[in-house]
């Protein structure tokens, strides 16, 4: 069968929405854009622990330190089954995490902002868990089954987390003065990194077009962005805190709220690597993966030994 | 009463600051799999903390609640033996520690779980099963690292020579373990043996006639301690009376 028959055939299942899955033919570059975005979404889970992971241990009450240890233990297992998700296209594990260190891979830019206070983590779990979640919603109908099944079980957790960072922010919210000016310090710091998860502009974005007609994606960045701003923009007046936006405002004639520029300039250079954390939080991951090798190394070794003796015990 | 306050105090102490240790891997460990291993091990620990502590709280009754009790409190309050505050080192220290202290819970937990005082036996009772796993689990890594390669086999040895040293004081007892009518004394031969059939299959020696640290569970802890709880302790310190 000539290859533009295969590609007629894919693009039916597309279009009838049958989930292609890791057997089945599929375009190179569908495979290609799809193992670029979920070893980037593993890796943004991994990278994710490190700026959560900084409070772990000054967590201001025991509660707090379990919900927040469960949480960066939920990334940790969002990571495994999307590099599980990812092999399925032939890249293993170890190849993609070796990307990470170099550089190749990407993962999130908004783990390259820093924790500065408490309060940053409820507005973690309120901004940035808030707009993955618009991303990953709409993945859980991605066309790549692996991956759009990961998506389901992921998105489960990742709406709790939110109710959890938003009641944290709450408590803060009708707290002391200091806790109040704590929790809006954090919103203003996370807001507008948030807002930049969605990624350039759809007049910028690249990658478009064909994912959504092979509907790796659904929704365009800009669509997923103002459905953030409408969600976030009517949370916020129950915590009586302030978007950092002059801008923000409900436009009743096109039903959403308008806001304001994102700051490109800082965007593409976060992308680029200078974020306030981008050396940090890729120099923790290489030191981690360094410093484990001799532990992946002993297991490896030990099972060896254990097969060969297993071998030599049957025979 | 006093005496079952302190004991309580203890074992909420023991498991929150071995807690706290563990869970600065989170993020940190050597593959995915483990890192989320230990840091469910921390999770299950500082659980344990919580309901010593609500107990200590409700037998108290002057106000105190978890986490007035673990946050409020000086290194010369707390109790917890001199092992679980060592420093994770590397991966085959905090291997040791978990491995050396969950053999030592799990002997203890089956005595407490007997015991008269209803409250604490059910703890113990719950815990037990979260404390076989820690047990199996990092029974496993003493073998893999212990018989693994000849690196792991000699950092091994390493966290033996610097962990060993803080065993003595699990089995000699103070004041309010004796008046709580736990026999800790009794556990020794049981804990060894454990120890022994592990170490033997990870062909690591068992170290005799070493010099026995003690100290933490009267309040008279290592220098780690402080900076423990310098970083707990920070927010509820530099906030006062603010709830979270």
């Amino acid at each position: 069968m000539p290859v533009q028959d295969f590609e007629k055939i894919f693009q039916e299942k597309i279009d009838n929405e049958v989930k292609i899955e890791p057997k089945d033919w599929m375009p190179d570059a569908y495979r290609k854009t799809n193992l670029r975005q979920i070893s980037q979404h593993a890796h943004s889970e991994i990278v994710g622990m490190l700026p959560e992971g900084n409070w772990i241990g000054r967590a201001p009450s025991l509660k707090r330190k379990a919900i927040l240890l469960a949480k960066v233990q939920d990334e940790a297992g969002h990571g495994l089954y999307l590099y599980s998700a990812a092999e399925t296209l032939g890249m293993s594990r170890e190849e993609m995490i070796n990307d990470l260190h170099s550089g190749k891979a990407k993962y999130s830019s908004i783990f390259n902002y820093p924790t500065l206070t408490w309060a940053d983590i409820g507005a973690i779990g309120w901004l940035v868990d808030g707009a993955a979640i618009m991303n990953q919603v709409m993945l859980t109908r991605t066309s790549y089954g692996p991956y759009a099944r990961a998506m389901v079980r992921i998105c489960k957790e990742e709406s709790f987390h939110q109710r959890q960072g938003f009641e944290s922010l709450l408590v803060l919210s009708r707290g002391t003065k200091e806790q109040k000016e704590m929790c809006q310090d954090a919103i203003n710091r996370w807001w507008w990194p948030a807002l930049m998860m969605f990624g350039p502009k759809d007049a910028e974005s690249t990658n478009s077009d064909q994912s959504m007609k092979w509907k790796i994606k659904r929704k365009t960045n800009d669509e997923l962005r103002q459905n953030f701003v409408d969600m976030i923009a009517e949370q916020i007046k129950t915590l009586g805190m302030k978007l950092p936006d002059d801008k923000l405002k409900w436009n009743e004639e096109r039903r959403h709220y308008d806001f304001g520029e994102i700051n490109w300039n800082e965007f593409w250079q976060v992308v680029k690597g200078n974020g306030p954390c981008n050396k940090q939080r890729l120099d923790a991951r290489r030191k981690a993966w360094e410093n484990g090798e001799w532990v992946r190394e002993a297991a490896a070794a030990h099972a060896r030994k254990r097969a060969e003796r297993q071998k030599d015990k049957a025979a | 009463m006093s005496a079952l306050i302190d004991y309580t105090l203890h074992l909420a102490d023991n498991t929150l600051i071995l807690g706290q240790r563990n869970a600065e891997w989170c993020g940190h460990g050597p593959v995915l799999e483990q890192d989320i291993a230990i840091t469910n091990i921390s999770l299950d620990l500082i659980g344990q903390a919580r309901s010593f502590y609500q107990y200590a709280a409700e037998l108290k009754a002057d106000g105190s609640t978890e986490d007035s009790l673990a946050y409020l409190r000086t290194e010369r309050e707390f109790k917890n033996c001199l092992l679980v505050e060592q420093p994770n080192g590397d991966w085959a220290q905090t291997m040791l520690r978990q491995f050396l202290f969950s053999c030592y819970q799990f002997f203890l937990y089956q005595q407490l779980q007997h015991h008269t005082n209803t409250r604490l036996a059910a703890i113990a009772e719950k815990s037990l099963k979260e404390v076989r796993y820690h047990l199996r689990w990092s029974s496993e890594w003493i073998i893999r690292l212990g018989d693994g390669t000849g690196e792991s086999h000699s950092r091994m040895l390493t966290a033996i020579d610097e962990l060993w040293r803080y065993t003595g004081e699990l089995f000699i007892p103070v004041t309010y373990e004796t008046e709580t009518g736990i026999d800790i004394t009794s556990l020794k031969e049981a804990w060894l043996n454990n120890i022994k059939i592990v170490f033997d299959e990870a062909t690591l020696p068992v170290p005799e006639n070493v010099f026995m640290q003690t100290g933490g569970k009267t309040g008279v802890h290592t220098e780690h301690l402080g900076f423990i709880l310098t970083e707990l302790q920070y927010v509820q310190r530099a906030y006062p009376g603010s709830e979270w």
